[in-house]
């Protein structure tokens, strides 16, 4: 397991936390991270376990607000660090509770996911005025809440976490994440997840309580969602209500198809070129930057419906097969969940 | 006693905006089992339609009635043979797809009118009712709900097309065995609701200001009253908007409209978590 899903992860990981700032700059890699750890999250509960939220972005939302509420109220960042986790997590918990313990399934999980994301939106939009106040921080409605405390080295509370050094970290938490879901994958409970994507029927007649296992993974992803919403607040400084927004749920969808459901480097890839590509975008004012994301979405879903990163994967394996001295290749057997609905 | 009567138009008022902004997608959705997330950019396509035609001078209710449903039909078109007809029976791929169309369609209105709100006076001029001030114009809304529900009921369950258009939502492969085209009747079926989607967004125009982002204010609670209605188009749309209509009002009277949308969203989850199948997939089973 070290070898084949740990040290490839540090091979490449950690010598590119030290390539990328001398690329890039630190500033937009730092965001980029944080998107990346987004799309991993909704990467893993439904390329893994078959569940398409489409409310991804309510858990970075409300982990990022968890965040700056708990961060004005306690004056320090590392408590509310892991409130951001936390608070997402078992928000998910009990809402997937509801849902999959009634069994709900793909459009309606769909739907009531997309409308959980909607309500959230319009609370905070509407929650300016002196009485939506948690603490000392007040919601501040569509302008979102300013000011807090944001993360300092753990040891020395007056050096601040910004720019390079704050990439350090959500880049070492991103490789940290990654490797932590490649060894649960491998675990039983990984296994049997993946079992559930398959064939939920028959993963319940097996025994596994199929209900508690997909409220777990979605809490789970849910608490990865609400670590890259706590990165962002630090990174921005501000959360506003747009974290919550119908078009920050698509763009994390986007992210995943077209980097792959059914990898995990794939959604990570993909939230990064086309969190980049939407920078760049931004600098101009020609074309439309959400024009350009919807066009991507629909030629992904058209042309591309397994992801570019593990359609690059067959078209090399493919490759391999036409070479005459290349070995046969033992070719994925069964149909993977793609093929089936999406 | 004027006051309820007030707050009686009020409330079949926003049932009759449910129906309106829906059955479009009531349509699509129920006779193809595909959900069209551009719905709401189909509705604001057909608000500008209507506003852009007044503008140049037709009368505003050709504009409303006839050039924006016909636009967004000849719109529906385009989209069903060049996305939608590739993904038929794959239906989060739809969904996928659409919602991808929403976000070009969106960015691509932004391109042509700008980022700013555009809007037409209402025709109908307000009158006083006992203490109270109504809009003629809401009532205006409340009649084109009910003519497209009754004409929706009647052209379902009455002519031919909408027995062909119900036999192929039953079984495509047996209405195609009698010669007819089940990817004909799609099309057309998609057109029909895209007409209607644009008639709402005309019909909406002169209430909203019209901007590019429009389209997401209505597609939530287009969705849901679809999706709590359940299979059967007209009745299920007019049971889940009637319920929807009625909560989301009272509690917009009682406290803010923002707290009454989110009162209508609560009630969606609840609802969707206890008839998973929408309320006519447990009561009013089989009709249209």
């Amino acid at each position: 397991m070290f070898a084949r899903d740990v040290l490839p992860a540090l091979i490449i990981g950690v010598p590119a936390m030290f390539v990328l700032p001398m690329l890039f700059d630190a500033y937009t890699l730092t965001v980029l991270t944080a998107y990346a750890l987004l799309a991993l999250s909704l990467g893993f509960i439904w390329g893994f376990a078959g569940i398409l939220c489409f409310g991804q972005a309510a858990f970075f939302g409300l982990g990022a607000y968890s965040f700056a509420i708990a961060a004005l109220n306690m004056g320090s960042a590392w408590g509310p660090f892991f409130i951001a986790i936390l608070v997402p997590a078992v928000f998910a918990a009990v809402f997937g509770a509801l849902l999959f313990y009634g069994r709900l399934s793909d459009v309606y999980l769909a739907v009531v996911t997309l409308v959980m994301t909607l309500i959230l939106f319009k609370f905070m939009n509407s929650s300016a005025g002196e009485i939506y106040k948690l603490g000392d921080a007040r919601l501040g409605g569509y302008n979102g809440i300013p000011g807090f405390e944001t993360l300092t080295i753990p040891w020395d509370p007056g050096e601040y976490l910004y720019d390079e050094s704050l990439f350090y970290f959500a880049f070492g938490l991103l490789v940290l994440v990654y490797i932590l879901l490649r060894v649960l994958l491998k675990m039983p409970f990984g296994r049997a997840l993946v079992g559930i994507r398959e064939n939920e029927q028959r993963a319940e007649l097996m025994g596994y309580d199929i209900r508690l296992m997909k409220t777990i993974a979605f809490s789970i992803g849910a608490a990865i969602a609400g670590l890259a919403g706590c990165l962002f607040a630090n990174w921005a400084e501000i959360v506003t209500p747009a974290l919550f927004s119908l078009g920050q749920s698509a763009e994390i969808i986007i992210w995943v198809i077209v980097g792959g459901a059914g990898t995990l480097l794939g959604p990570v890839v993909g939230a990064a070129i086309l969190g980049y590509t939407k920078f760049l975008l931004g600098q101009q004012s020609l074309i439309d930057n959400t024009f350009v994301l919807g066009v991507i979405l629909i030629l992904a879903v058209l042309l591309l419906p397994q992801g570019i990163f593990p359609s690059l994967v067959r078209l090399w394996h493919w490759l391999l097969a036409r070479l005459p001295s290349a070995a046969p290749l033992r070719r994925r057997s069964g149909r993977s969940r793609r093929d089936k609905d999406v | 006693m004027d006051y309820a009567a007030v707050v009686g138009v009020e409330i079949f008022y926003a049932v009759a905006v449910l129906v309106l902004i829906s059955a479009g997608l009531a349509v699509i959705f129920g006779m193809m089992r595909v959900i069209n997330l551009a719905h709401g950019e189909f509705l604001t396509l057909g608000g500008y339609a209507a506003i852009v035609s007044h503008q140049a001078g037709v009368n505003i209710y050709l504009a409303m009635l006839v050039v924006a449903p016909l636009v967004v039909a000849v719109f529906g078109v385009l989209v069903e043979r060049l996305i939608i007809r590739w993904l038929y029976g794959r239906l989060i791929n739809t969904m996928l797809a659409t919602w991808g169309l929403s976000l070009a369609m969106m960015g691509a209105m932004t391109m042509i009118f700008g980022n700013t709100t555009t809007g037409i006076a209402t025709p109908i001029a307000g009158f006083t009712f006992g203490r109270y001030q109504l809009s003629g114009y809401n009532l205006f809304v409340i009649l084109m709900a009910i003519v497209v529900a009754v004409g929706l009921y009647l052209a379902l369950k009455t002519t031919r097309a909408g027995l062909i258009a119900r036999g192929a939502m039953q079984n495509a492969e047996m209405t195609s065995a009698f010669g007819y085209s089940p990817s004909r009747v799609y099309l057309i079926t998609f057109a029909a609701g895209s007409a209607l989607a644009g008639l709402a967004g005309g019909v909406m125009a002169p209430l909203v200001g019209l901007n590019p982002a429009s389209g997401a204010n209505y597609i939530a609670k287009a969705f849901i009253t679809v999706i709590a209605g359940g299979a059967s188009v007209v009745s299920g749309a007019l049971a889940s908007a009637g319920l929807f209509g009625v909560i989301s009002q009272t509690f917009t009277l009682l406290t803010t409209p923002a707290v009454g949308e989110i009162a209508l969203l609560v009630v969606a989850i609840i609802l969707l978590r206890l008839l998973p199948t929408g309320i006519t997939g447990r009561f009013f089973k089989g009709r249209v």
